[in-house]
């Protein structure tokens, strides 16, 4: 039995989710600890996350 | 999705040739004035914030002057108040022993003046004293010459009288 | 304050109605084919408004009505290049024949499922297996929907900071639109290209990011309003953006990146061969990102937004209706914040790049 392409996808979507997911979270502790570099700590979530959502487009383009 | 079927090259061309024309004409027109006046404005407000500062640091140090010329002056006014009470007391000591010796030199003077009345007083009773003895003697004399007795008795009484005296 | 916050509900209220209303009205498409096929079932209709949406056009499309078949639109230019000539006609012209043909200079195109195709004076269209035209096409330098609205976003931006540059000129004070948009550009010098370019390079970048954020956001926000124009959930026009930015790269690179890029310093020389391309890789993936993630973000706002428009033509009880009403209120307004952080995400990293580019490292690792 062959496995849908669209499977796949969502295996990643589920994956990149799940790391923005904790890409803010961490962003958050780290903002609560520190609340003094929010801006940089921001700015550096933003990316980590566009970054993973990138794959997470990938993926779905590739089906 | 099928990427190359959505894509269009005219609208890719049309997209880039559009897109650097805003932004040149943007560049010339709207971000170079704004970021220009923005720089001004920020570096305006950093020399009017400079100057403040400048201005502070002087006004400080015109008022710290201020303070060491007053201090100063109250020290000088200190030392001239004490100097006046110093000549003060001692102009009333001076006063004070000039004025003790007077008074010592005129009670010295009443004293010797004193000394020398009663002497005085003392010699004039000295020759009252013997006015009076003589006198006595003559009486004496004058009496014993017309009764012994007499003469014997009013020398004694006489006599008496003296040492009562 | 209290007016003033009420007055921008109603505003975001006021969008989701007008663009629901849209989106019911978009049914009377122009294209001849709808009729032929007769009646159709909503859901055929919602799909269809959808896509139709979704691509662009040669008209631009105002409002319409299906069950009567009227539509107000008004034609915009078509330019074609086909064989050596130019081609140049209104896309009006496509409806004044009978077969949807228009002839110039002796060739004959016919618009079919929004695409220009080369057909002979009656117009027929060849097809594959799949049912995909064979017929040959021009190249489409045609000003379609999309170009227009770009053109217009242009102006729209040529006018606001025009007009906001006149202002510095009387008074450094910001006064009027100024005082909104000088944070903007003041978020942009030092939240995005300074900290990630450097104080010492960043000025020189500071024309692009600046333009590239507004562009890209004002963009954004047009697609938001309910005519239907969706410009930068476009491949093409991602790609043109994505590109300036791979090629100031490169351009600006100095030794250091290319350093980095072919011959990693302070690396065994082994590893040096295994970096290089990867790095290579790298160069080209990091626009292609770009490229993808603000297309895709905005072409999946768009989709999202109209299958929920969708659902409340097909629900018929009012309860459902509401519901989905209140929905696509909800994600309208987090498509306006999506609007403002893709600009946001692709400025920055926009910026990052350059910022690797211009890097100088004193230490030698």
């Amino acid at each position: 039995m062959e496995i849908p392409a669209i499977v796949g996808a969502g295996l990643i979507v589920i994956g990149a989710g799940l790391g923005i997911g904790r890409i803010g979270g961490s962003a958050m502790e780290a903002i609560a600890r520190q609340p003094e570099a929010s801006g940089k700590i921001q700015t550096a979530m933003i990316i980590a996350a566009a970054l993973i959502e990138g794959i997470g487009f990938a993926a779905l383009f590739a089906v | 999705m099928a990427l190359l079927e959505d894509f269009s090259v005219g609208l890719f061309f049309w997209q880039l040739i559009l897109f650097i024309l805003l932004l040149f004409v943007l560049r010339k027109f709207a971000w170079k004035p704004i970021l220009g006046a923005v720089e001004e404005r920020e570096k305006s407000i950093e020399d009017s914030l400079a100057s403040a500062e400048k201005a502070r640091a002087e006004m400080e140090r015109l008022q710290s002057n201020n303070e060491r010329i007053l201090a100063e002056a109250r020290a000088e006014r200190d030392t001239i108040l004490k100097e006046a009470r110093e000549i003060k007391d001692k102009m009333i000591n001076d006063a004070k022993s000039e004025a003790g010796a007077q008074a010592e030199k005129i009670i010295a003077n009443a004293k010797e003046q004193i000394q020398n009345e009663k002497m005085a007083a003392v010699t004039d009773l000295k020759n009252q004293v013997a006015e009076m003895s003589i006198e006595i003697a003559e009486m004496v004399l004058r009496r014993e010459l017309d009764d012994k007795a007499k003469q014997g008795v009013l020398v004694k009484d006489q006599l008496d009288n003296f040492k009562l005296n | 304050m209290q007016i003033k916050r009420f007055g921008f509900l109603a505003f975001l209220l006021a969008f989701s109605f007008s663009w629901a209303a849209n989106a019911s009205n978009q049914h009377g498409d122009e294209h001849g084919h709808h009729e032929e096929q007769g009646e159709k079932s909503i859901k055929e209709q919602i799909a269809e408004v959808k896509e139709h949406h979704l691509k662009d056009s040669h008209s631009f499309h105002l409002w319409g009505d299906h069950a009567s078949g009227t539509s107000v639109e008004f034609p915009l230019p078509v330019i074609l290049w086909d064989e050596g000539e130019l081609h140049f006609f209104m896309s009006s012209a496509f409806h004044h024949s009978e077969n949807q043909t228009v002839e110039s200079k002796g060739s004959y195109f016919r618009l079919y499922h929004s695409k220009i195709y080369k057909t002979d004076a009656e117009g027929t269209i060849h097809y594959d297996e799949e049912h995909h035209a064979t017929n040959a096409k021009p190249i489409d330098f045609s000003i379609t929907k999309t170009v227009f609205s770009t053109i217009l976003v242009g102006l729209l931006l040529l006018w606001l900071f025009g007009s906001v540059a006149k202002k510095y000129r009387k008074d450094l004070v910001p006064r009027g639109i100024a005082k909104f948009m000088e944070p903007l550009v003041i978020l942009v010098r030092d939240d995005i290209a300074k900290p990630n370019i450097g104080e010492k390079d960043y000025k020189r970048f500071m024309p692009y990011l600046l333009t590239v954020f507004f562009f890209i956001w004002m963009a954004n926000m047009i697609g938001q309003t309910p005519l239907g124009i969706n410009i930068t959930g476009n491949i093409a026009v991602t790609l043109g953006l994505a590109l300036i930015t791979f090629f100031i790269t490169q351009f600006s690179g100095r030794k250091d990146y290319w350093a980095h890029i072919f011959w990693m310093p302070g690396v065994p020389y082994v590893m040096r061969l295994v970096l290089m391309p990867i790095e290579i890789l790298g160069m080209f993936v990091k626009p292609f990102s770009l490229m993808i993630r603000l297309y895709a973000n905005i072409l999946a706002g768009h989709v999202v937004i109209m299958s929920i428009i969708g659902l409340i033509f097909i629900f018929g009880a009012w309860g459902a209706k509401g519901a989905f009403f209140g929905l696509t209120f909800f994600l309208s307004i987090i498509e306006l914040l999506v609007a403002f952080l893709q600009a946001y995400i692709f400025t920055m990293l926009s910026a990052l790049y350059f910022g690797s580019a211009v890097e100088v490292h004193d230490e030698h690792h």
